[in-house]
């Protein structure tokens, strides 16, 4: 629709020779007098006039003097504001191809020469080497209502640079691209147009970016003797604006503590999540571009169908439109984008809708002006109408958030670009026309610029259609019963009330008609019905912001346990009708008959009182576990990745564990650092990851690490006698690293490497996943040769046949109790691994491995009963005090003992029993799980389902947009899954 | 102390079973064989203490209290239990050795509606995995296929055999229907979000699968010799009731869509197995008869919102229903199906009578599986498939047994766990 016309646009160089006619000057100004004047989100001036030339904005104020030669319009009651900025899209650049596989093997290897190693890493790519200017989209864009784009190749980690480009079809790559290099981008994400395997996780693209910082860090120094364009990429961007996509309100924070580490002042892409945990987006201090793609409501009509919704996605819903607001509450900086919407027309609705739900308009506008030219730098250029800008501004009919508001032109760099044309007459008004001896009743409403008809005699309706464009009305509408369609069109004069022309009868023959107006016309009255309202109501928050999630977080209360049968995991074993006082999230008194001073007693008379059980190996709670795009990813962390959101921790509550060590997987010899957490369900991943956590690392063996049970065949190594060498090589260079860095020589910075001499220097435990007997004792021997020893084998469901060996070597075992079969290398595991390995003095515990299991360890240790005839008080330590030594928290947790961690379960019946029920599972003093309160969520997800659907239904029901629904599918890990 | 007991144990069994692939099964029962003092679990609901129960030629001749007369060889087992053999229904034990080698699985076949496929000629007696069962009071189980719509034909046996004839306790019992869902997995390797979204293709697989079974009928009804469609004929039996139909299906819907689509197809006899909503659909579960397997309690909820502990109460709240129900674990590894008294166990932890509790796993899966007649609970004229446990074999601390019978032949409860178990520690007793 729109049309363009080359006013004072730069159309081509001065210095260009011209040829195709002669060289002439147009040095006339523009000049827009009685408009309501939006200079910037805070100074508006009413009847004010703006002067423009040469593509820039030469005077704006109440009156200005204009030159004679200046070309004037009237936009008498119409307004005009700096028009749009969006610096996150891929405007006009094209994403790279996505690279061919070749095979189902993966390639580890990078694919370039000269760069860095790893193809992800592209800061040396510059996205105006891939730069076509789209006149298509940049149409769409102009039409919701921007001006000017920031945009870049949306692929790979680092990005490379992008261009800063105004929206101006007239003026050439010369005048519209503003900058080449406005910015630098980067992601957690993958480049498309490679199929290197590295990193294969969120982990390892965060170790990967660090170590990235750091490498450019040691070639900027000198260091290097051989070439890498992509370290002096970056090195030479140094400066730049960074522009980081993190993509939700947790990977805000992962690319902020990047950015924080490297002092590099991310502006931080987020997810339009950042409501659920606003404090701690405050407390990142960074500057955010923020998308608003706020979701549409489900379809709830097919009851066997929403169930599949989980209550999370129904609060995103509902509450997820008052992001903005909540950011600009919180005095967060921050611009929008059309990012991640279908398309630019979808942005105006949405942006009504965070209006609706309170967003201030003049943060929108400077959301979408100031703001964003400030983040680059450039407020002297764009983003306000001060003099000196340049021209990019728009002509409204009205206050620009409001639902009715017509945008009629969107000016850049001095080019005008009708949108809606704007001395087209507003028509919506009631007509009446008289054709083949009838009067219709014809009513015109709706958007001023595309109204829409409605035709009737009466009651009965006639099905119409208009269009109505540069003043001609063309309106046909057809008699259902006799089939006759009736066809008019005519002009609208500008000073009269009606409109007339030339009807065309259904028999062929043409008249006159006019259409005329009736008084009482809906123009009259403001149409408000498609006015967006607030919402109805805004289901709180919890944390986590999902079914079963909490208001607050559980208060720290002193209580007094009496009468229970009391486990404590320490020599004193099991005490019968004994009372512990938890005071201040501790263990203070264990006794009979204790006084309870002030705590609240709870009557544990025939129950059980233990410590919560420790499970050494999950994989809940974490977003990846396995960093497999290398056969080492030491530099890798859990502690990155923890999810306290996973609804697996509440449910590992509800089966009486307080604490786990989140491992890495098993896909290669040397894996990634744990995290050790307590179960504070409620709380983010700081507060649940251990204070002066102990250092762990996770190792595997067999035939997970040598690939076998998967089509990969190009990764050392292949079998267990490779990876005895892997271990041997990369400990013999971190020897030589650490011995390097010890006596003061200058050293490359390596992450991995400094993990690995942690634990040569005995400041980091192993857990090492392991089956069979050869490899176990292969690991101890090597260990030995570098004089430290293995903390833990895990699994080690052969270590019954080594238990001697292992003993002497003095590491644990953490096993299951009677998994077997699954694989080749666990046809020997046998349920009695467990007792054997107790019976040799081997510190045991019982893990699980997996989501389920790990919620009634209890009857896992109780199997060791059975299986090997284990003591009941043993096989209790085999969940709480074993695993606490062998991950070395035991001072603090694993047994009651006055003096540690008040993290207790108070279980129904005998903890061993297949009968016992976790009634009350406490953590440091709070109460994380409690039966009772778990019955009352039930009740409260089922009444919020059902108040959230029916608001949906109602949305549908008013012609709201629906969408199918849809269910979480949540990814459960253990060892063996690579993501 | 304990020790020294230990090693000598060890001695004893050390000489006899190192080395064999599985044990011997044992002979038929030769003489009368009486229990004496132990608390029976008939696996009705009735607990008879101080019982005496007597079996000869492999059928339990007398069964109840201290003044039962005994006869024969006289097991004392004063203070302990003894409880029918636990019934272990659609698992694919005996057709997948170890689950990750391809070479060790057969169950699954290619094709999607291939009811002519059978378990039973498949189905290892030597496995190891289906000998780990017995030491764990798991004596009986289904040898189901898996996969596709209609993975095939299972039949039932008993783990003690030499090979698939020996073990055959009911040959060819069921196909097994694995029903549509409404809802599948996004794609997400070709671009689709993860997540569950509806299944557009249900309505036509549900109509293929009605499809099937018309022709099925059609081809029963007219000379079938004409054409030769193994299928079709595999199928036959569930129209007169000599096979059942086992759905597996989770959800309300897709329940009640299966249900009726068999019912107007005039298949017989339909299981649900899975059953994960049924306790939203008792009442019409109840008017059709149809009785649910359910998925073993030890499994997570389905989605974010549900309960904890959905798995550990819904046989309880079906059972409690009036439904007829039992557990199976057919998304388990195979190795786990040991565990079926434990699944039990942890449903009674939850509120159901603990002999309720035992006839998931015991006289409803018998009476599910048509079994009935011979198994499933201790009573005269049934056969002697049981055994006798130290403790409460439902709870995992004491469970263990010292004799184990199937059909009156006095099963080994040794396996190739136990004698490296054994083999070890004597190792390590000889070290010291």
């Amino acid at each position: 629709m729109a049309f363009f016309v080359g006013i004072f646009s730069a159309s081509a160089q001065e210095y260009f020779p011209k040829n195709d006619g002669l060289k002439e000057k147009n040095t006339n100004y523009t000049l827009f007098t009685n408009a309501t004047i939006h200079v910037s989100p805070t100074q508006v001036i009413r009847k004010g006039s703006l002067l423009i030339k040469d593509g820039k904005v030469a005077e704006v104020g109440r009156s200005v003097s204009a030159p004679e030669n200046s070309l004037a319009i009237d936009l008498e009651g119409k307004h005009i504001y700096p028009s749009f900025i969006d610096l996150y899209t891929d405007f006009s650049v094209e994403k790279p191809k996505r690279a061919e596989g070749s095979g189902r093997s993966p390639v580890y290897e990078s694919t370039r020469e000269g760069f860095y190693w790893n193809d992800h890493i592209m800061p040396e790519k510059d996205a105006i080497n891939s730069y076509e200017y789209d006149k298509k989209s940049a149409d769409e864009y102009r039409k919701a209502g921007f001006g000017v784009l920031g945009t870049h190749v949306m692929d790979g980690i680092a990005r490379g640079s992008g261009m800063l480009v105004a929206l101006n079809d007239e003026g050439g790559d010369a005048a519209r691209i503003l900058d080449d290099r406005a910015a630098q981008f980067f992601s957690f994400e993958k480049s498309r147009a490679s199929r290197q395997s590295y990193p294969t996780s969120l982990m390892g693209a965060m170790a990967l970016l660090r170590q990235f910082y750091w490498d450019a860090e040691w070639y900027a120094e000198g260091n290097s003797d051989s070439k890498d364009r992509s370290l002096e990429a970056l090195n030479a961007n140094k400066g730049m604006v960074s522009i980081f996509e993190a993509g939700s309100k947790d990977n805000n924070l992962r690319a902020d503590k990047i950015s924080d580490q490297f002092n590099l002042n991310y502006i931080i892409v987020g997810g339009g999540d950042e409501y659920e945990w606003i404090d701690k987006i405050k407390a990142s201090n960074a500057k955010y571009i923020i998308p608003i793609n706020f979701p549409d409501a489900y379809d709830v009509s097919n009851p066997y169908a929403a169930k599949y919704i989980s209550l999370a996605d129904m609060r995103e819903w509902n509450q997820a439109p008052m992001n903005p607001k909540a950011l600009d509450e919180n005095d967060i900086t921050f611009a929008l984008t059309t990012f991640e919407l279908k398309k630019p027309s979808e942005f105006k609705d949405k942006l009504m809708k965070a209006i609706a739900y309170g967003l201030n308009k003049e943060t929108a506008l400077a959301a979408l002006t100031t703001v964003p030219a400030a983040l680059l730098g450039k407020s002297n250029e764009l983003g306000s109408l001060e003099k000196g800008r340049y021209a990019n501004f728009l002509i409204t009919s009205g206050d620009i958030f409001d639902k009715s508001t017509t945008l009629f032109e969107n000016w850049v760099q001095g080019t005008k670009n009708v949108i809606n044309t704007l001395d087209q007459k507003d028509i919506r008004g009631n007509y009446k026309i008289t054709a083949g001896g009838k009067t219709y009743d014809v009513a015109i409403s709706g958007d001023a610029a595309k109204p829409s008809s409605e035709v009737k005699i009466g009651e009965t309706s006639y099905p119409s259609k208009l269009d109505y464009s540069d003043n001609w009305v063309s309106l046909s509408f057809t008699d259902e019963k006799t089939k006759e369609v009736f066809r008019t069109t005519g002009i609208v004069p500008k000073d009269e009330q009606n409109f007339s022309g030339r009807l065309l009868l259904p028999d062929g023959s043409e008249t006159e008609f006019t259409a005329t107006r009736q008084k009482g016309s809906t123009e009259d009255k403001k149409d408000d019905a498609d006015e967006d309202e607030g919402p109805s109501e805004i289901v709180p928050l919890t944390y986590p912001n999902i079914g079963y999630g909490y208001a607050t977080t559980p208060k720290q209360q002193n209580v007094l346990f009496r009468n229970a049968t009391v486990w404590t995991s320490e020599d004193a074993g099991v005490l019968e009708g004994t009372d512990v006082l938890v005071k201040n999230g501790k263990i203070a008194a264990i006794g009979k008959n204790l006084g309870a001073g002030g705590a609240k007693v709870i009557d544990a008379t025939g129950k059980h009182l233990t410590a919560g059980i420790i499970d050494e190996h999950s994989h809940i709670a974490a977003l990846a576990i396995n960093e497999a795009g290398h056969n080492s990813s030491a530099e890798v962390t859990i502690e990155d990745v923890v999810d306290p959101e996973d609804i697996n921790i509440y449910r590992n509550l509800a089966g009486g564990v307080t604490s786990i060590q989140i491992l890495h997987g098993s896909a290669n010899p040397i894996g990634g650092r744990s995290a050790i957490i307590k179960l504070k369900w409620s709380e983010d991943a700081d507060a649940m990851i251990y204070d002066n956590s102990p250092k762990f690392i996770k190792f595997a063996l067999g035939e997970n690490v040598k690939q076998s049970n998967w089509q990969s065949y190009s990764r050392f190594p292949q079998t267990r006698m490779g990876v005895e060498q892997v271990y041997m090589n990369y400990f013999t260079r971190a020897k030589e690293y650490d011995a390097k860095k010890k006596s003061g020589q200058p050293v490359r910075y390596d992450e991995e490497m400094e993990v690995l001499a942690e634990i040569l220097n005995g400041e980091r435990y192993i857990s090492c996943h392991s089956y069979v007997q050869s490899e176990i004792n292969m690991l101890m021997k090597v260990a030995e040769k570098f004089d430290f020893r293995v903390n833990t084998f895990t699994h080690i469901l052969e270590g019954y046949k080594v238990a001697d060996k292992m003993a002497e070597h003095g590491v644990g075992g953490s096993t299951f109790s009677d998994w077997w079969a699954y694989k080749f290398e666990v046809n020997d595991a046998i349920p009695y691994n467990a007792a054997i390995m107790n019976s040799q003095g081997v510190t045991v515990a019982i893990n699980s491995d997996d989501a389920e299991m790990s919620r009634r360890l209890n009857q896992e240790a109780a199997k060791t009963v059975k299986y090997g005839g284990v003591s009941e008080e043993e096989a209790w330590k085999m969940v709480t005090i074993n695993p606490a030594k062998l991950l070395h928290i035991d001072a603090r947790v694993g047994s009651i003992k006055e003096g540690k961690d008040a993290d207790l379960v108070l279980w129904s019946d005998h903890p061993l029993s297949v009968y016992a029920k976790a009634e009350k599972t406490m953590i440091e003093g709070r109460t994380y799980f409690d039966l009772e309160k778990d019955n009352d969520m039930r009740t409260k997800i089922d009444s919020e389902r059902n108040k959230l659907m029916k608001m949906m239904l109602s949305e549908k029901n008013g012609g709201g947009k629906t969408r199918p629904p849809r269910g979480k599918d949540k990814q459960y890990f253990e060892c063996e899954t690579i993501n | 102390m304990k020790k020294v007991t230990l090693f000598i144990t060890l001695c004893l069994f050390a000489v006899g079973f190192i080395g064999t692939a599985q044990q011997t099964p044992a002979p038929k029962q030769s003489e009368v064989i009486t229990i004496k003092g132990a608390t029976a679990h008939i696996g009705n609901g009735n607990v008879i203490e101080n019982s005496v129960i007597v079996f000869e030629n492999g059928t339990i001749t007398a069964i109840g209290g201290s003044t039962t007369g005994t006869q024969g060889r006289v097991i004392d087992a004063t203070g302990k239990h003894v409880y029918p053999g636990f019934i272990a229904p659609t698992k694919s034990l005996g057709l997948v050795e170890v689950d990750a080698v391809r070479p060790s699985d057969d169950q699954d076949e290619l094709g999607e509606m291939i009811p002519n496929v059978r378990s039973l000629i498949a189905y290892n007696a030597e496995s190891k995995v289906v000998e780990s069962m017995r030491p764990n009071g798991v004596l009986i189980g289904q040898t189901t296929p898996n996969g596709g719509r209609i993975s095939g034909t299972s039949s039932i046996v008993q783990f003690d055999a030499w090979n698939w004839e020996d073990a055959a306790i009911k040959t060819d019992d069921g196909i097994h229907l694995h029903w549509p869902n409404t809802f599948r997995r996004g794609r997400w390797w070709v671009g689709e979000p993860r997540g569950w979204q509806p299944n557009k293709d249900y309505q036509e697989d549900v109509t293929s699968v009605r499809q099937f079974l018309l022709n099925a009928k059609a081809y029963g009804d007219g000379n079938a010799s004409e054409a030769n469609n193994e299928s079709f004929k595999a199928t036959q039996g569930v129209f007169d009731g000599s096979k059942k139909v086992f759905v597996y299906a989770h959800g309300e819907k897709e329940m009640i869509d299966a249900v009726t689509a068999l019912k107007e197809s005039g298949v017989q006899d339909v299981v649900v197995v899975g059953g994960y909503e049924a306790h939203k659909i008792i009442p019409f579960l109840k008017k059709n008869s149809i009785p649910v397997l359910v998925r073993e309690p030890h499994s997570l909820p389905y989605r974010e919102d549900d309960d904890y502990d959905h798995s550990y109460k819904l046989p309880k709240l079906l059972a409690e229903g009036g439904v007829l129900v039992g557990i199976q674990n057919e998304d388990m590894a195979n190795f786990q199906t040991r565990n079926m008294a434990f699944y039990a166990g942890h449903v009674a932890g939850q509120g159901l009578e603990k002999e309720e509790a035992l006839k998931l796993i015991t006289s409803n899966s018998a009476k599910i599986l048509g079994i009935d007649d011979r198994y499933g609970t201790l009573e005269t004229g049934k056969s002697a498939t049981l055994f006798v446990s130290e403790g409460d074999a439902l709870d995992m601390r004491t469970n263990k047994l010292t004799h184990a019978f199937i059909d009156g032949r006095e099963i080994s409860l040794e396996t190739h766990q136990t004698e490296l178990w054994k083999r070890y520690m004597d190792k390590y007793e000889r070290e010291q």
